[in-house]
């Protein structure tokens, strides 16, 4: 198990490859549909992104005696934000994406060009993920884009995730798609001759 | 139906969805123990196995749903002839309401046109309701909540097709399971087990592959050539490497349901279903009084 700890270096994060299994502890922003489509349209973000992580999460969030307690915080599919997320990487210099599900072409090109790694959490897992949250440090756009879509500012601890897509080039996605294909072929030209 | 039995069944309701969206049936978390005793230590198939277990026993014990996508809901009711099942829906629905606020299920349930959610999960189409009469004197619920991500990667072939070169026969359905395995790959939240129709129209095909994960996990089909079809399928879908979440691994799924249905003679559709590993299926014995007499999973 590796440990990846605030501040995210450019250095710490390309010596991660894919496969690897890291927990996070450290500053994570959430950010889903609306934020990567507004970031897109070239609006600021309200908090620097540098060497931060994007979290592909919508987390359920209450008000417990005046503090947000996050209740469910599992990933979102990721390859929603394939259009913008390489921009977002390359204009606003973050150094991780965490969701489930993978991304595509143009986002392994970005985390090799610019030094970024996509960290797949365990898709469902709302329990877990929420308990590796220890604080709600601050919340931006609430009022503009709804609970689910807002930024949220997460202080996590031993956040479990894999890393698919690492800054080299690699991606396990495309890897077990390949490997997995070959094994189809080999399983279909079996069927029928037994 | 007095209004004070509305409101007791009602209560059993919202507490039979409550069961369904924070424990997973015991058949399930079964079936995740023996996947991750198959998977190699410190493997990434055992990394994401242990969270998934972890978050089984968490969810339980708060109370709180396993995921956040709280999903479809289908709700699957026998209901004794003397009551009145029109009134007994809108109890269900009305049900479904409480438990939203309550937060047992999440707001769910969005109008394809506005893209607006009324915060309900009530609207055209959501609950799925299957309601039926019979001739027992108690009531019978089952409810199974439904993810998003692995409704998404389900897959309908029409055979032949000739992309997989799968011709109308038991081999050419075979193709299909296998096929629609690879297409998933991870993104349907696997370890997952796969409802399947043989046959049926568009429809009726898809509808049935629902009914097959009322199924538990370890039962055997009642027709030894699906049955035959289900080991063999489970057993090389295993042997693609995909693996929990699509990390890689042995345990690609959990189980494979199959059924057939009549079909035209024009036409020959293979249906699969994808259910993630947030299997949620409950269901329970309901005595004419509303009261839940015994949990059947
Ligand atoms: S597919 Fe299942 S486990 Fe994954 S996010 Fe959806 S409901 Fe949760």
């Amino acid at each position: 198990m590796i440990q990846l700890s605030a501040p995210f270096t450019e250095e710490k994060i390309r010596s991660l490859k894919v496969g690897d299994m890291v927990e996070i502890t450290g500053l994570v922003f959430t950010g889903r549909d609306a934020i990567h489509k507004w970031l897109h349209d070239g609006n600021e973000p309200p908090v620097s992104l540098k060497d931060g992580i994007i979290y592909h999460c919508g987390p359920v969030v209450m008000k417990k005696k005046g503090q947000w307690v996050v209740t469910a915080a599992g990933p979102t599919t990721s390859i929603r934000e394939e259009p913008y997320q390489a921009g977002i990487i390359e204009k606003h210099g973050v150094r991780a994406v965490i969701g489930k599900g993978g991304m595509g072409e143009k986002t392994r090109l970005a985390c090799q060009k610019f030094g970024c790694v996509y960290l797949h959490a365990v898709g469902g897992a709302a329990q877990v993920l929420a308990e590796a949250i220890k604080k709600v440090r601050d919340v931006h756009l609430l009022e503009k884009f709804g609970s689910p879509e807002a930024i949220w500012e997460l202080e996590v601890e031993a956040f479990p995730v894999v890393v698919t897509i690492d800054a080299h080039g690699n991606s396990l996605h495309k890897d077990i798609e390949a490997e997995s294909s070959q094994n189809l072929a080999q399983l279909m030209a079996q069927i029928g001759k037994k | 139906m007095t209004s004070s039995l509305q409101k007791k069944l009602q209560e059993t309701f919202i507490e039979i969805i409550r069961k369904t969206s924070a424990e997973l049936p015991q058949d399930v978390v079964d079936a995740v123990v023996e996947g991750l005793e198959r998977e190699a230590k410190e493997s990434r198939g055992e990394y994401a196995l242990k969270i998934i277990q972890k978050n089984i026993e968490l969810a339980k014990k708060k109370s709180q749903p396993l995921c956040q996508d709280t999903g479809s809901i289908l709700f699957y009711v026998h209901y004794p002839r003397k009551l009145d099942g029109e009134l007994l829906g809108k109890v269900v629905k009305k049900a479904v309401v409480a438990a939203t606020k309550k937060g047992y299920l999440r707001q769910n349930s969005v109008d394809s046109l506005t893209g607006q959610n009324n915060g309900t999960n009530v609207g055209p189409g959501t609950p799925t309701l299957h309601i039926e009469p019979w001739k027992k004197d108690h009531i019978e619920v089952k409810l199974m909540l439904k993810g998003g991500g692995c409704e998404n990667v389900g897959a309908q072939y029409s055979l032949p097709d000739s992309r997989i070169g799968a011709g109308r026969d038991l081999n050419g359905v075979k193709k299909c399971i296998l096929d629609a395995v690879q297409q998933a790959q991870g993104k349907g939240c696997g370890p997952g087990v796969l409802g399947v129709t043989i046959g049926g129209d568009r429809a009726t095909g898809y509808l049935a592959t629902k009914e097959q994960f009322l199924r538990k996990m370890k039962d055997k089909n009642p027709n030894p050539v699906l049955a035959k079809l289900e080991d063999e399928c489970l057993n090389e879908a295993n042997q693609l490497g995909i693996g929990p979440m699509g990390f890689g691994g042995k345990t690609t799924l959990m189980g494979v349901k199959v059924g057939a249905l009549n079909r035209l003679p024009a036409s020959y559709f293979v249906s699969v279903s994808y259910m993630c590993w947030a299997y949620r299926r409950q269901g329970a014995k309901v005595s004419a009084r509303g009261e839940i007499q015994k949990w059947l999973y």
